[in-house]
């Protein structure tokens, strides 16, 4: 019987924060290891846990699975919400590609310089509002279904709710101009699975604050 | 009968070169749309609406216009038998790619440096290659033995593995020096009859990145 996934990353959102997501979206009990400093970091390398030297990763049916879309994409193909055919793939890893751009951009925020930071931050809300969001609120609306893709829950859905409320964290009212993404929001967020994520005392992380983005950037060396 | 795909990016390699690499291994014609010169010509694809996220690459194929070089990558590589026989080889292709993805990344950029930047990022690049990268599709081969890098057959990985190392021997032709398996891996794949005949000269190959490209890139997409 396999054991529960284990996470090896830091204490914090990053680049594991999707994997989380996808892992409570499928109703996947999974168990986390943290780096916390850098000498933990090295022993996972000097261990040969990491391919390419780099966390996130995800030790998954006796594999050391790294790379956060490799990760994801064998997540989503093994709890069957990856769609149903090439074509839906196609349509799914489009949506997702989307808003992991946009999400990276709001990670990345934290670790510019401070000059660049209100440029950055405005940036990041002018794309979600004229490039992104217009984007599902069109896939929505023109198909009148419940979910991006195949009428049919799948990661493209998790992975936008994820970013949704990740960009209500910067602009609480980004929304606004969407009634569609309102109402997906709300209904994405009451699935029993993801309800439960979104509570208190589960493994989402917070966002990050000053002193957790120093401890990373010692770790990492940036 | 399905028409050709129809390639829509800027006359270099940039983030559509997989694309080409991929469809060219897999025997497909394709073509390429008017190559981007100017902003006129990126503001009317804006209007017209063919790019969901206002960025190319974009492909046009089987009714479909898709965008972002994954996604696009996935399709081909699914659609061509090049992406394994299961689940468990998929997450070892995808491991693999995305490592020569982040690589490429790099060797994309790197003509996109300031002057200040431009030797520190030099140098980082040929380092990932030769000391985090290269190591790695070293060892798959040794310790399986075999001539493909995933479940004994061609896949995406092997091409973009290949494709990763010639331009990395672009910039450094000795970065192969400690890899005798994929001084092989590489004669190998290039042999390959498709992946020959698109490293022959006239192919739809693109050439190194210059001055010139990145002054195009730079005034289309107003960087």
């Amino acid at each position: 019987m396999a054991g529960k996934p284990k996470l090896h990353y830091t204490k914090g959102r990053g680049k594991m924060e999707s994997i989380r997501w996808l892992l409570a979206a499928a109703g996947v009990e999974f168990e986390e290891e943290f780096v916390e400093a850098k000498e933990d970091l090295e022993k996972l390398r000097k261990d040969g846990a990491l391919l390419f030297q780099q966390v996130p990763m995800v030790e998954i049916d006796g594999m050391k699975m790294v790379q956060t879309r490799a990760i994801l994409s064998y997540i989503a193909g093994k709890h069957n919400l990856y769609g149903k055919d090439l074509r839906e793939r196609a349509l799914i890893d489009m949506y997702v590609e989307g808003t992991t751009d946009l999400m990276g951009m709001i990670m990345a925020l934290p670790f510019q310089p401070p000059e660049a930071k209100e440029k950055n931050f405005a940036l990041i809300i002018e794309r979600a509002t004229t490039r992104y969001f217009p984007v599902y609120e069109k896939v929505l609306k023109d198909h009148g279904q419940q979910f991006l893709v195949g009428n049919q829950f799948s990661w493209a859905d998790v992975h936008l709710l994820e970013a949704i409320l990740m960009a209500e964290e910067c602009k609480p009212d980004i929304l606004s101009p969407f009634p569609q993404l309102q109402a997906f929001k709300g209904r994405i967020s009451n699935i029993p699975t993801i309800k439960k994520f979104l509570q208190p005392g589960s493994q989402r992380k917070p966002p990050a604050d000053d002193k957790f983005i120093a401890q990373v950037k010692k770790i990492f060396n940036i | 009968m399905a028409t050709k795909p129809k390639l829509y990016y800027f006359n270099g390699r940039g983030r559509m070169e997989t694309i080409r690499w991929l469809l060219a291994t897999a025997g497909v014609e394709f073509e390429e749309a008017e190559y981007l010169e100017t902003r006129d010509q990126y503001e009317k694809l804006l209007k017209d609406g063919a790019l969901l996220f206002q960025q190319v690459p974009m492909v046009e194929i089987d009714e479909m216009k898709l965008v972002q070089t994954r996604a696009i990558l996935n399709y081909i590589a699914g659609k061509h038998n090049l992406y394994g026989k299961d689940m468990k080889e998929r997450a070892l292709i995808d491991m693999y790619v995305e490592g020569t993805m982040d690589l490429n990344e790099m060797i994309m950029c790197y003509p996109f440096s300031s002057p200040e930047e431009k030797e520190k990022n030099f140098a980082l690049m040929i380092q990932r290659a030769t000391n985090r990268y290269f190591p790695v599709y070293e060892k798959v081969l040794k310790d399986h033995g075999q001539d493909f890098l995933v479940g004994n057959q061609l896949s995406r990985a092997d091409v973009q593995v290949l494709e990763s190392i010639l331009m990395i021997e672009e910039y450094e032709p000795t970065a192969l020096s400690e890899f005798p398996l994929l001084q092989a891996f590489k004669a190998r794949i290039s042999n390959l009859p498709t992946i020959k005949k698109f490293l022959q000269p006239g192919s739809q190959r693109r050439t190194e990145p210059d001055d010139r490209i990145v002054e195009t890139v730079n005034k289309v997409l107003q960087l």
